[in-house]
């Protein structure tokens, strides 16, 4: 993969099928998806970006800690979720909400972690492999590739069988790229072919930083020197982020080793509720994006291919639902035992745990109730 | 069955039975495959177990840590080797942010069975960054489990013992026993991981320590003995948790209690032992509770190091100030 590799786009801003050889690389994979499959990557997409408006003003209304948007960023996460198979394993940041949900996680779950209830959420092993939200960033690109040793040492990879063949997928963004862990995390998938895909979201933005000060070359250029291919895509074209990653996924499943790509996207929100991008960031810099924005583009695709009113208006409506039923269960969810203090610090019995729950207990039963 | 092995073929032995016993554990780190580690601890176990169960990783103490966890989600039981105690920094958050925590964030749905062996400790004339002593870091941080052997026999139970839990373990092994021996009984375990131990028998005053220190423990006992002076020792072993028991137990006998550590003072795991025992013990103590240390001061120059670590005779100027109150 040459430095000077042109992105990967397959829709234009206005959703205009993209012929060049570039595309015409990828274009297979889109024609092997059903219209279902693509009509899926819409909804994916529009349910993601109407619960996250849901859990934003949840947030401004009291009823969570803190709330991360993903508003700009769906096409990156569905397409790049959906290229997923089901054996694989994704290691996701904490701003990966759709990717969750196409995962299996259950959405009040990952608000149940934003309300302080949980500091995790959800089961991996019953949400698809999408293991928990990891708030320093880049940890988790390591965790990731230590599972993908363990799928090597398993030989649960690279057998030339797609269908079982597992990998890995770990996401984070252009902030994380500093972090020492996401460079070591490409030294050791490097060095022990890991069956990995790096997945960075460069929505150019960390909180208030802008990219180029966490980089001086554009972020995919640096898997040359970490001798894995690197590669960049339009991250707000849902198809070409599914088709790279698709791609990509399957070529370290076949045991070709790391790669990273860097899909090119756009925090529209703010870094959090508790951000405020007029500090920082130039009005006309967000228009330029929103104009790019990656569910307007991919309507107008399905529109073209034929999708009527009735497939909007219907995905649409399935959005208000989906939100008024996670507003629905995010005020109805109540504070968590204290039990959870003291159990699951540890696997096994231990003698700290034990006494200071017993102290508690005691405590709170000499007030004649509760100490909260 | 019983051997005399040096500290450090003696907890080979114990890695090559634990290799032997549950094909998921696996040995990672710097330069512990052909060469067997810098101290020789894992020499032979490449060889004999093979370059996947047994291997050199990049040199990156976090990638050796957060990759440990990954494959520890994987069901595998991963041995970490931290070259020095001075280079488990960078390591460090990977360690007490993810590692700790893991189990608790997953409400207990997934173990995190990982050992981080750590040579630790003074006297061996060693460099800046190579004798250090920071088993308190750990020891304050939920999550981890923390032990320290003093001898072969421990050394080789305890870290099969460390290997076969289920939560994480920071094991240090003080560097400067490596090479000395003692008896090793193959058949059974002499006591449980997290249990301190009562190594010598006395009346008059009792001295908690872990790791090389209990060496220096036992001089001083010796040399309290010459002078007529009766003083129990206790190998605490666990820093984490810490077995109290006999602490208790021994100090309800002789009513004074020295705590030494060769770390810094302050903030010491002494420090921790010195207020529980004084909550739990007020009434029979006839003498504060006494802590020998290193000085508050990074650790010097190794041609200082013999005035900067605690010796027999500081352990014994702090039993005689136990025994003048």
């Amino acid at each position: 993969m040459g430095a000077s590799a042109p992105m990967v786009q397959l829709l234009s801003t206005t959703g205009v099928v993209q012929t060049d050889d570039t595309a015409a690389e990828y274009q297979p994979y889109i024609d092997a998806l059903t219209d279902e499959e693509l009509r899926q990557f819409y909804r994916d997409m529009v349910i993601t970006r109407r619960f996250d408006l849901e859990a934003t003003n949840l947030q401004r209304q009291g009823q969570l800690a803190l709330w991360p948007p993903s508003h700009g960023q769906e096409a990156a996460q569905v397409g790049s979720a959906r290229a997923a198979r089901a054996q694989d394993h994704l290691f996701p940041s904490y701003r990966e909400h759709a990717a969750g949900m196409i995962r299996g996680v259950d959405v009040v779950d990952i608000v149940r972690l934003m309300r302080g209830v949980t500091n995790g959420g959800w089961d991996p092993a019953e949400c698809g492999n999408f293991h928990l939200y990891t708030l320093v960033l880049g940890s988790q690109a390591l965790h990731a590739t230590g599972y993908a040793m363990g799928i090597t040492l398993d030989g649960e990879t690279g057998t030339g069988d797609p269908e079982t063949d597992r990998a890995v997928m770990a996401y984070f963004g252009d902030g994380a790229t500093s972090q020492g862990d996401v460079s070591e995390a490409f030294v050791f998938a490097a060095s022990f072919t890991a069956p990995q895909v790096f997945f960075l979201q460069n929505n150019q933005w960390a909180i208030s930083v802008p990219v180029r000060v966490q980089s001086r070359i554009p972020l995919y250029q640096r898997a040359a020197g970490f001798g894995m291919p690197g590669i960049q895509v339009d991250g707000n074209d849902v198809l070409a982020s599914y088709a790279v990653t698709r791609k990509n996924l399957d070529e370290a499943r076949a045991g070709q080793g790391p790669r990273l790509i860097e899909a090119l996207t756009y925090r529209i929100g703010a870094h959090t509720t508790s951000d405020d991008p007029t500090k920082y960031r130039m009005d006309a810099e967000t228009a330029s994006w929103v104009a790019k924005d990656p569910i307007v583009r991919y309507a107008s695709y399905l529109r073209g291919r034929g999708e009527g009113d009735d497939f909007f208006t219907a995905t649409a409506s399935e959005a208000e639902d989906f939100s008024s039923d996670l507003r629905r269960r995010t005020l109805e969810l109540v504070v968590p035992s204290t039990d959870l203090i003291f159990d699951h610090i540890y696997s096994e019995q231990h003698p700290v745990m034990a006494a200071q729950k017993q102290w508690l207990a005691d405590y709170e039963a000499s007030l004649g109730g509760t100490a909260r | 069955m019983t051997d005399a092995l040096p500290l450090a073929k003696a907890l080979n032995a114990g890695l090559r039975k634990a290799l032997t016993d549950d094909a998921k554990v696996l040995l990672m780190g710097e330069d512990i495959g052909p060469l067997g580690g810098v101290f020789r601890v894992t020499e032979g176990l490449q060889a004999e177990f093979g370059e996947r169960r047994v291997f050199d990783t990049p040199l990156a103490e976090s990638g050796i840590i957060g990759t440990a966890i990954g494959l520890a989600m994987r069901g595998y039981r991963p041995v970490c080797e931290i070259q020095f105690d001075g280079f488990i920094f960078p390591g460090f958050d990977q360690i007490t942010s993810q590692l700790a925590k893991m189990t608790a964030r997953h409400e207990g749905r997934i173990s995190m069975p990982v050992v981080i062996r750590v040579p630790y400790g003074g006297h061996i004339g060693a460099v800046e960054h190579h004798q250090e002593s920071p088993e308190a870091y750990f020891a304050h941080t939920p999550g981890l489990r923390v032990v320290s052997p003093s001898t072969p026999n421990d050394a080789y139970w305890m870290i099969q013992e460390a290997i076969s839990s289920n939560d994480p373990v920071l094991f240090f092994e003080p560097k400067s026993r490596y090479w000395n021996k003692g008896p090793v009984d193959f058949t059974a375990s002499a006591s449980p991981l997290h249990s301190s131990r009562v190594v010598r028998t006395g009346t008059q005053v009792t001295l908690v320590g872990h790791g090389a220190m209990v060496n220096v423990l036992m001089q001083a006992a010796e040399l309290a003995q010459q002078e007529g002076t009766s003083v129990e020792v206790i190998d605490l072993r666990s820093l984490s948790p810490i077995d109290y028991a006999p602490i208790l137990t021994s100090v309800q006998k002789t009513g004074r209690l020295v705590v030494a550590s060769e770390a810094p003072g302050s903030v010491n795991i002494s420090a921790e032992i010195a207020a529980t025992i004084t909550e739990r013990a007020f009434y029979t103590l006839e003498a504060p509770v006494l802590r020998v240390s290193s000085f508050d001061a990074p650790f010097p120059p190794a041609k200082l190091e013999t005035v900067y670590l605690p010796d027999a005779d500081r352990i014994l100027e702090a039993v005689d100030r136990a025994l003048a109150y």
